[in-house]
């Protein structure tokens, strides 16, 4: 290979809004790659570009306003710049606001790594009747500046240029912040012991080591230390120095940096804009006066956030019957290929992959959600909305150790009824709060996700038939009661230590999103839980699987199921007559190969329409078997115009239908009885003499351990359980369930709701968990304590409302009023000092 | 007097920043720099964040970090 190939490695460097995501799309196109840095969970976009041969890595660093070490973002670029050498930094200032942007400007210069400007938004600028000297500009800053538009794809090739040259020549004339006379005595002293340091001086620039020693940087601190031959003389050093400055000039070190860095700003700024007009409000200041207004504001919050849940959760509910045929598509190829059922029993390489494909795509059904959920969401930040949002609603949740971005994660998880927690967790990065994040992702979970929802209308069909709309506000209201109680005893407790931010944040000018980098994001996001789901949730389906169905019931059992299906075959064929000329057709295989004819004549049966479907529908399956035909239509059917009436052919059907019935019951109690003495079954009646004090008997046990796996599972294990005949409606569940639960009263229901609530998150939502917080542990811990909470609210419930003799409706509302009180109390408790 | 004490419509100066640690170099890494004129917008629809222009640019932050700003009305 020639030389020309070399890789150059390209950091792309930015303040928060100066449209750093922007340049660093319009650079490298499509071809990027988002990880996460290292043990964080902040992420890690890569993409590449070639110019000339010369193939050009960039790497975009977290949005910081600052190089300091206080937060995770800014210690990352820090690191990242440090330590992995980048040839070149790009640095996006937004030229609408270039005096804080050059602020970092400064401190990347100190790094030593030349940079290029690219100077964004330029638009923007010339609206606002800033014209900005671009040739003083670069003088001053010793380096190409380049004007660019990142969501018009303006400058993208003057860039490249300027990224290429820089890569070459480097920097002729490096930028030197001055910090004055008073600052630079100590810092040149500072420099000089430190490059007595043999091993210091070789791996990091000595004088922005210098500065951040003197601003009492931890993380500078501790590179000294760990680095350093001699680190303690050196920190000695440091403190000597940093008291003598403090002493002679009244003021902390590091506040006369900032301030001489905001001054040479300034000076740049005087120097190289003039002004046209006089600034007038704005066209942000004219919406803002609208949104943030006192009243308008919050109907504006609860409008946006209500159409948000319309067109996402609703409207993309509504999508899925179109897209899930898609899905339901991809199981039948599969389904072909693996062995084919039994009688009674289906193979396990036959019912194991089943469970996990049907698993996999009961979750993947809720693409269409994601899209329009992350396309909204994308808009939202594109906007600045998100910014206010929080504005708006911080004192409230705050009060729970929350913080104002933590309603968007909510809203979406399910804040009143209907959502899904895994883009509600995902929502949640976009918190600088680390703290107020881990509540928040926490109590997402918590919300009412969609798939809770049939459960609670089949729970509250069986006993608040009368009062359905109170039991839906009920459960919708009291989970966020719950949630907020939740996130201050976390907050208080084990989040205590975490580290949290100061809430100042910037309101940024409004902006209109591009459709492009709409897409690209949610795109990214969507496909980014596509994966997740392919990768581990089948992994998992498969130990829940082995839970439900093993060890299986004993070989007494099975002989037993095997002579009552050898029974039940035999009495078909003495049903249709010894002599019957269809006879031969069932031996062997061939009665399994009827059942599956016939089930799949009738669930073609139930898609086709209209008369022309329906023909078109039977020409096939007269195609593909014309005896089969024959017995499927009783015998009736017309041929070349002539009705014909087989006679054996009816016989076969009325006998095959008495079999069908008796096959599917067979298979019903054998799964039942399989579930019942499954290793979960085992442990459902094992906990049972304590679940009863929460009212669940082991039946329910059973059912609530296999929505584990997915909530969408409850109804249906519930409907195996209650042995409801499949295909009939969920009505139909309630009365099998009342009758087998005589015992029952809407005591029991409550409490069975009411853990339901607080089940733990589904499997896909833990491997969020598991990403956005980077550990196992809180994983786990996501997992177990919405148990025990579910279980000790149960139990109030059950065990209290029994004890005290209240009626469903009575506990509810006692309940309602108790986590209410409590939610209040929890909201006056003192935070701690946020900051010391 | 501090930043939280301003009320909207009002226009100061900062003196100092006396809020240390994070809060501190926060708030001087946003440009809360002696001499710097600060106008208060206005307070959210519940009083607290404030909203406060400087610079040409917009900030919210709460009455309790505020507090660790001082100010001179101009």
């Amino acid at each position: 290979m020639s030389e020309k190939s070399a890789k150059i490695l390209v950091a792309v460097a930015g303040q928060p809004n100066s449209g750093k995501s922007t340049i660093f799309n319009m650079l490298t196109g499509a071809r990027q790659h988002v990880a996460n840095y290292p043990g964080v969970t902040v992420e890690k976009k890569t993409g590449s570009y070639s110019l000339n041969e010369e193939k050009v890595e960039l790497v975009d660093l977290p949005g910081t306003y600052s190089l300091t070490s206080y937060t995770q973002e800014e210690r990352i670029a820090r690191d990242f710049l440090l330590n992995e050498g980048p040839s070149v930094v790009i640095d996006v200032l937004d030229a609408s606001n270039l005096e804080r942007n050059l602020y970092l400007t400064f401190q990347l210069s100190e790094m030593g790594i030349p940079p290029v400007i690219s100077l964004n938004m330029m638009d923007v600028a010339e609206g606002r009747g800033i014209n900005i000297d671009i040739e003083k500009l670069g003088r001053h800053l010793g380096a190409s500046v380049v004007p660019t538009v990142g969501n018009k794809g303006k400058g993208k090739d003057g860039l490249k240029e300027a990224v290429r040259a820089t890569s070459q020549g480097g920097q002729s004339n490096p930028f030197r912040l001055d910090y004055g006379e008073e600052l630079e005595i100590h810092l040149s002293f500072l420099e000089k012991k430190l490059s007595e340091d043999t091993t210091l001086s070789t791996l990091y620039p000595l004088r922005w080591l210098a500065v951040k020693l003197m601003e009492n940087d931890a993380e500078a601190q501790r590179l000294v230390r760990e680095k350093a031959t001699n680190a303690n003389k050196i920190l000695n050093f440091v403190v000597e120095k940093r008291k003598d400055y403090t002493t002679a000039y009244k003021k902390a070190p590091e506040k006369a940096i900032a301030q001489m860095r905001h001054q040479a700003a300034q000076g740049i700024v005087e120097a190289c804009i003039t002004r046209e007009k006089e600034i007038k409000p704005s066209l942000t200041d004219r919406i803002d006066q609208v949104v943030l207004n006192r009243f308008l504001g919050p109907c504006i919050l609860v409008a946006t956030i209500y159409a948000i849940y319309e067109l996402a959760i609703v409207q993309g509910y509504n999508i899925t019957p179109y897209t899930w045929p898609l899905l339901a598509w991809t199981r039948d190829p599969i389904a072909s290929i693996l062995p084919s059922e039994g009688f009674i029993v289906d193979p396990f390489f036959r019912s194991m992959p089943l469970w996990v494909i049907d698993g996999a795509i009961a979750v993947l059904n809720y693409i269409p959600i994601f899209l329009i959920l992350f396309s909204l969401i994308a808009i939202l930040e594109d906007t600045g909305y998100m910014a206010r949002m929080a504005f708006i609603l911080d004192r409230v949740f705050r009060y729970f150790g929350l913080h104002g971005q933590s309603v968007l994660p909510m809203v979406i998880g399910g804040l009143y009824v209907g959502g899904c927690a895994i883009p509600g967790v995902i929502a949640t990065r976009a918190m600088k709060d680390e703290k107020a994040r881990m509540a928040t992702i926490m109590v997402v979970p918590l919300m009412n996700c969609l798939a809770k929802i049939p459960f609670y209308i089949l729970m509250i069909g069986l006993f608040f038939g009368a009062y359905k709309g109170i039991a839906m506000f009920f459960i919708a209201t009291i989970t966020i009661i719950i949630a907020l109680a939740v996130a201050k005893i976390l907050s208080l407790t084990i989040l205590r230590r975490k580290e949290s931010a100061p809430f100042i944040l910037e309101m940024p000018a409004y902006h209109l999103p591009t459709v492009q980098g709409v897409l690209r994001r949610c795109l990214e996001r969507t496909w980014l839980f596509v994966k997740k789901i392919i990768t581990i949730v089948i992994v998992v389906a498969v130990i829940v699987y082995v839970l439900i169905y093993f060890p299986g019931i004993s070989n007494d059992r099975e002989s037993w199921n095997q002579n009552q299906a050898d029974q039940t075959q035999q009495s078909f064929f003495e049903k249709m007559g010894k002599d019957n000329p269809y006879a031969s057709l069932f031996a062997g295989d061939g009665l399994l190969s009827f059942a599956s004819y016939w089930d799949a004549y009738s669930k073609a049966k139930m898609g086709a329409k209209g008369k022309e479907g329906k023909e078109a529908m039977d020409q096939r399956f007269r195609e593909k078997n014309l005896a089969f035909f024959t017995i499927i239509k009783k015998g009736n059917y017309e041929l070349e115009g002539k009705l014909i009436n087989d006679e054996d052919a009816k016989k076969v059907y009325t006998a095959y239908k008495k079999l069908d019935k008796t096959r599917n019951r067979l298979r019903r109690e054998h799964r039942e009885e399989t579930i019942v003495s499954g290793y979960m079954g085992r442990a459902g009646r094992f906990i049972e003499p304590f679940t009863r004090w929460a009212g669940f008997n082991w039946r329910v046990n059973i059912a609530l351990m296999s929505s584990f796996a997915a909530k969408e599972n409850s109804v249906a294990t519930l409907g195996g359980i209650y042995q409801s005949p499949p295909g009939e409606k969920e009505g139909v569940l309630e009365e099998r369930m009342r009758e087998e639960e005589k015992g029952w009263t809407a005591l029991h229901v409550l409490a069975i709701m009411l853990f339901m609530a607080m089940y733990p998150p589904c499997i896909p939502t833990l491997l969020m968990v598991r990403l956005e917080t980077g550990s196992t542990k809180w994983m786990l811990f996501a997992t177990f304590y919405p148990i025990v909470l579910g279980l000790i609210i149960s139990i109030l419930v059950f065990t209290g409302g029994s004890l005290l003799g209240l009626s469903g409706l009575q506990a509810m509302i006692g309940f309602y009023v108790l986590a209410l009180i409590f939610l209040v109390a929890m909201g006056l408790i003192k935070r701690e000092p946020e900051f010391s | 007097m501090t930043l939280d004490e301003m009320k909207p419509g009002h226009v100061g100066e900062i003196v100092d920043v006396t809020a240390e640690g994070i809060l501190g170099q926060r708030l001087l890494d946003m440009g809360f720099i002696p001499g710097t004129r600060i106008r208060v917008i206005r307070n959210a629809p519940l009083i607290d964040p404030i909203e406060i222009a400087m610079k040409g640019y917009h900030i919210s932050l709460r009455h309790s970090e505020a507090k660790g700003v001082e100010v001179k009305t101009v």
